[in-house]
């Protein structure tokens, strides 16, 4: 039997063999030729650990840190290991009741899982941080995690500084996914603009997770882990105990200020009202602070100095002069026998000063302002015989004005910064069909800095900067330097480029024009802004405006302007001041750019100059309309609310006492007799809301 | 040394005695690199007897002396308790029915104190024995169909037993001794046979049902096309190809479907079809019978399906070379379920990679060819089928158990031999190896 069946033991091992052989492929096809199965392995094992750098600081001219990283903190919960908690002790703490607590629980177990932990309560305040940290031992699975944060240690500098907010998906977008959702990007400001300088490099850690997502440690000892870079810091030329002051004198008032070091372009300070504090934008109420502000009809997000558009007025003057000298229209000696009012064109422009010879010659027309002199100046500019045509004679107008860095942006290195408005011929073409002369744009005020012509505070400030170096300036700006790297060669290189656009006017022209403006503060217009010791020159402005307010056009105040640079020689600071609708530009912008002149240049105010400060900050300048504009905007926003969800309890306090009094009257009458036009007030909720309920927003 | 381990030593298979303890280590290794943390005492984890891989230890230690005492044994005593063992095994495996106790979904334990007994693992043995025993008789004639009948009865019944115990993996390795009895003079057609039909039920399962019956018919039909002239002389031929051919569309038209509804455990026909990718047909699908709800069923589902799915993704992340011993992150970080005993595979691919498997397939492969030489040079019939019968089962277990984890067979839970962490699984394989070792010693003196 056994030599029949040895053949079999062959076959036997064949199969042995072939089995083998089938396994072995399966092998080399799992192992050696499919990728997949890798890529799998670290899908499943391996926690990517994104490790964010600390933001870059931002320092004044001084070396102050101005927007410095803090640590806050979060309460963070891993569900697996909560155990014997005293819900209600916590609860307590946090000011939540248990409904919340489990809702928030099963968040957390929704979002991240029982075994991974996830954010319980954000950026604790630091009362409630203080009370945790004591009690943490008595919650098991409940942790404080550091979470570093913005802060604006001198709570000053908001619009310049900016904010940091969460990378919506545009942004994503826009940067190609180099931002992932929940990673913060400056929104405004300097952390917008140097967004790539303050934002450093983010590490990744990879660190082993197990089935349950706990995780184990690090990956192959942490040999494919990136350190994160910390972001760079920025040296700005602010100074913030003038930033400070000026926001101080700024308060409850609408408007700007702008102060440049004129020798370098350098932004010393720069302030727009109203203001608010920057803190307000981290931190754990950024969300509600960031509403209030959005919904104020003050617009205190909008940066004024870099987006308000003025009329020049009065402190177009110097520039006009100097046009008209450089132009041979007019020489230092020119004078105008104005009688307060110019009539040379049909439209007559009154001049505000009514004192015979107040115009005889150039400084004396700078110094008291006379609207009479300019409007001529102007008016022989354009009608220049050397051009032929006034169409001719606007574009050169244009020229200089252009030159001067007006009607186009100047390139701050802040973001969305407005270029301001200086007419041209189409504009004229446009609204006269053709007809149009001289007196066309005289009558309607382009001599003295109105009519088409708009711009910014930082315009108007980087202006006056070319007449106090006489002829060039740099363009502003507010980082100087950044810390430790090359790239500034590309990034600031146009910073320190000198601009010599006008530097073809004669500097007799600027001596005379600069004289002029010293005689405004000597014996002129501004004779508050006299400081003793400092050889000041100014020009005061006072610009009429109009605005529809609630569908109907108002005359409104005066904007108060004032612009001035001193020293006289060698200046080292440009102040431009814009206080809307607060009256003549020596009423209220006068004071408060002496009193910041005389702060940078002295170092200190005098005594008696400090209570000034007070009384200008303690003013309240805010436009009487505001407050109406507010409340029609806000009943709208609760009559919208009342509409899409039923919920008329924030529209009732704007409706009147008596109309209150009928719908609470009506409400428990049982036979419903109401009018068809207040049935609004018995809006039921809808079944389907299309404004989804507070528990469901909140993530 | 001492005149007693001369005494034992003689006449072992010395290769067989160090490739068993190469692989109880590398068993132990791979337990230890699954169930270590970093930081634990590796000595005092070894002798604690907490750990798994520490029990795996001591269960070698006691496999050691159980082998000592195998190898002290007379040879004939093996032979001349064979039937005896085999009645013992089948009255444990119905003591199981009255004395079991529920671990994991299982019915085949009976706890003993510490110690888990699973008698349907410990049966293969006595079944082996029993099996040489039956082919050696001298009146056994196994050309007669009568004793290759009782020859499969004496196989089978265990495994009847164990599915009563819903051990399925247990029930197969029986199936194995049909290689024993192949050697022996079993008609090679049986086997073809049931080969043709295992390929036939998973054509059922992958191809369309009527298709198939139609490439079915298209078979016999050129078959009968081919063998035109040999039906011309012989009638019965194509009465043979006609019979064959119902009775492969009656098993695909309705053993199959019978077989899928009625026989087999819903989780059962999943991980049969979760190995082939597919998902179960809606027939199959039973939502409401007695002991499964729906919800229940699902998760087992995916049960069956994440373990293939993590121990491919575990194996095939080891490459060529591997990720060193502690460095898997797949098996270290308990991704992959049962790595300890059904998938301890996992723990070679992932850790050592291709050419760690390569190596470890190579210590098996070189055990079974030279237990199948030793079988050869046996002179007694009752040593060559009990060679062969542990040639079989140690194939049969390999096999299933490697396919399973590289996702070639459905998830049925048998060990790897000496590998997968278990007492009564290594006990078993060391006894039947050194039962073995013991007969081969010996075979000089026996005739027959």
């Amino acid at each position: 039997m056994s030599v029949f069946n040895q053949s079999r033991s062959t076959i036997i091992r064949l199969i042995f063999l072939g089995v083998f052989i089938i396994i072995i492929g399966q092998l080399i096809n799992l192992q050696l030729f499919s990728d997949k199965y890798k890529q799998l392995a670290m899908n499943n094992a391996l926690f990517a650990k994104v490790i964010y750098p600390d933001r870059g600081i931002i320092y004044d001219r001084k070396g102050k840190a101005i927007l410095n990283n803090t640590i806050m903190y979060d309460l963070v919960v891993t569900p697996s290991q909560v155990k014997n908690v005293d819900t209600t002790a916590l609860c307590y703490l946090l000011g939540i009741d248990t409904t919340e607590f489990k809702q928030r629980m099963i968040e957390a177990i929704f979002k991240n899982t029982r075994f991974r932990p996830s954010v319980f309560e954000g950026l604790l305040r630091s009362d409630l941080y203080a009370k945790l940290d004591e009690n943490i031992w008595k919650f098991p699975g409940f942790d404080l995690v550091e979470r570093p944060v913005r802060k604006y240690p001198f709570n000053a500098a908001a619009h310049i500084l900016g904010y940091i907010g969460e990378a919506d998906s545009s942004v994503i977008r826009r940067y190609g996914g180099f931002y992932r959702m929940g990673d913060y990007i400056g929104r405004s400001g300097l952390e917008q603009s140097y967004e790539e300088i303050l934002r450093g490099q983010r590490g990744v850690k990879y660190i082993i997770k197990d089935n349950k997502n706990r995780l184990q440690g690090s990956f192959e000892k942490g040999e494919n882990d990136t350190a994160a870079i910390a972001g760079r810091g920025l040296r700005t030329s602010i100074d913030i105990e003038l930033q400070q002051l000026a926001e101080k004198l700024m308060t409850d008032k609408v408007g700007a200020v702008v102060a440049i070091e004129p020798k370098t372009g350098g932004i010393i300070a720069m302030v727009s009202g109203p203001n608010f504090n920057p803190n307000d934008l981290t931190g754990p109420d950024k969300q509600k602070n960031y509403a209030s502000l959005a919904l104020n009809v003050s617009a205190p997000l909008l940066n004024r100095a870099i987006k308000g558009q003025y009329p020049a007025g009065s402190t177009y003057k110097p520039l006009g002069a100097l046009i008209g000298l450089n132009e041979g229209v007019i020489t230092q000696n020119s004078g105008y026998d104005c009688h307060g009012v110019y009539t040379v064109c049909p439209h007559p422009v009154k001049c505000d000063e009514k004192i015979a010879g107040h115009a005889a010659n150039l400084r004396l027309a700078i110094a008291h302002s006379c609207n009479s002199f300019f409007s001529q100046t102007l008016k022989l500019t354009i009608d220049n015989p050397q051009y032929h045509s006034a169409r001719r004679g606007l574009t050169k107008w244009k020229e200089y004005v252009n030159a001067f860095g007006l009607g186009h942006r100047i390139g701050v290195d802040l973001p969305s910064e407005d270029g301001g408005n200086i007419p041209d011929t189409t504009a004229y073409d446009k609204e006269y069909r053709g007809q149009w002369n001289s007196c066309t744009m005289v009558g309607g005020g382009l001599g003295i800095g109105q009519d088409k012509m708009s711009v910014t505070p930082l315009q108007m400030a980087n202006a006056i900067c070319i007449v106090a170096n006489k002829g060039y300036f740099y363009t502003p700006h507010f980082v100087e330097k950044i810390d430790g790297g090359s790239t500034e060669d590309t990034l600031l290189n146009r910073f320190s480029r000198k601009h010599e656009v006008l530097t073809h006017i004669s500097d007799d022209a600027y001596e005379t024009v600069i004289s002029g403006m010293q005689d405004v503060v000597e014996i002129g217009t501004a004779r508050i802004a006299r400081i003793p010791g400092i050889d000041m020159c100014a020009k005061t402005g006072t610009a009429q405006n109009r605005l529809v307010v609630l569908g109907k056009a108002i005359d409104l105040p005066n904007n108060s302007m004032f612009v001035c640079f001193a020293p006289r020689e060698n200046p080292k600071i440009v102040i431009a001041v814009v206080v809307q609708n607060a009256g003549y530009g020596s009423k209220w912008a006068a004071p408060i750019g002496s009193l910041l002149v005389e702060k940078y240049l002295n170092d200190t105010l005098r005594a008696e100059r400090i209570k000034e400060a007070d009384v200008i900050s303690h003013s309240n300048l805010m436009p009487t309309y505001l407050k109406r504009v507010q409340y029609h905007e806000d009943s709208l926003r609760a009559a919208l609310w009342a509409r899409q969800t039923g919920d008329s309890t924030r529209w009732f306090k704007y409706v009147s006492p008596s109309f209150r009094a009928m719908q609470l009257d009506t409400s428990r009458r049982t036979d419903n007799k109401i009018p068809d036009d207040k049935k609004i007030f018995m809006i039921k909720p809808k079944t389907n809301n299309t404004i989804p309920q507070k528990d469901s927003v909140r993530h | 040394m001492n005149q007693r381990n001369a005494i034992i030593s003689k006449g072992a298979d010395s290769l067989l005695v160090c490739l068993y303890i190469i692989l109880v280590c590398i068993g132990i290794l791979s337990i230890f690199a699954t169930s270590y943390k970093e930081g634990d005492n590796v000595v005092q984890g070894f002798l604690s007897f907490k750990t798994d891989y520490s029990k795996q230890f001591y269960f070698f230690i006691i496999s050691g002396i159980l082998a000592t005492f195998v190898l002290i044994t007379d040879s004939k005593f093996f032979t001349a308790t064979a039937n005896l063992s085999y009645a013992v095994g089948i009255f444990l495996m119905l003591l199981v029915f009255p004395f079991h106790s529920d671990i994991k979904g299982t019915k085949s334990i009976i706890k003993l104190g510490g110690f888990n007994l699973q008698p349907a693992e410990m049966c293969k043995l006595f079944v082996n024995l029993a099996l040489a025993k039956y082919l050696s008789r001298i009146e056994t004639d196994f050309k007669k169909t009568k004793s290759q009948l009782i020859a499969a009865a004496i196989a089978i019944a265990p495994a009847v037993l164990s599915i009563a115990q819903s051990e399925m993996g247990l029930a197969l390795v029986y199936f194995s001794f049909f290689l024993v009895m192949f050697r022996e003079g079993l008609p090679a057609a049986i086997l073809v046979v049931g080969f043709s039909l295992g390929a036939l039920v998973v054509a059922t399962l992958v191809v369309p049902l009527n298709t198939l019956a139609f490439v079915l018919t298209v078979i016999a039909a050129a078959t009968i096309y081919f063998m035109r002239r040999q039906i011309k002389r012989r009638r019965e031929v194509l009465v043979t190809i006609m019979a064959i051919w119902v009775v492969c569309v009656s098993v695909q038209r309705f053993a199959v479907p019978f077989a899928f509804k009625h026989a087999l455990k819903s989780y059962q026909v999943e991980r049969i079809y979760s190995m082939l990718g597919k998902d179960v047909p809606e027939e199959y699908v039973r939502g409401n019978t007695a002991d499964e709800d729906p919800a229940k069923a699902s998760k087992k589902k995916e049960a069956g399906d994440y373990n293939v799915k993590q121990s491919k993704i575990a194996i095939g992340s080891g490459g060529l070379y591997g990720k060193g011993l502690l460095s898997g992150t797949q098996t270290r970080n308990g991704f992959v379920p049962e790595q300890h005993t059904d998938f301890i595979f996992c723990t070679i691919g992932e850790g050592f990679g291709f050419i760690g498997s390569m190596v470890l397939l190579g210590i098996y492969f070189l055990l079974i060819m030279r237990i199948v030489t030793i079988a050869e040079r046996q002179r007694s019939v009752f040593s060559r089928c009990y060679a062969y019968g542990v040639a079989s089962v140690i194939f049969f277990h390999i096999t299933i158990n490697i396919c399973m984890t590289i996702g070639l067979a459905p998830v049925i839970g048998i060990p790897l031999p000496f590998l997968s962490y278990g007492g009564t699984a290594l006990l078993t394989f060391t006894m039947l190896l050194f039962i073995l070792i013991r007969l081969d010693a010996d075979r000089q003196m026996v005739l027959r």
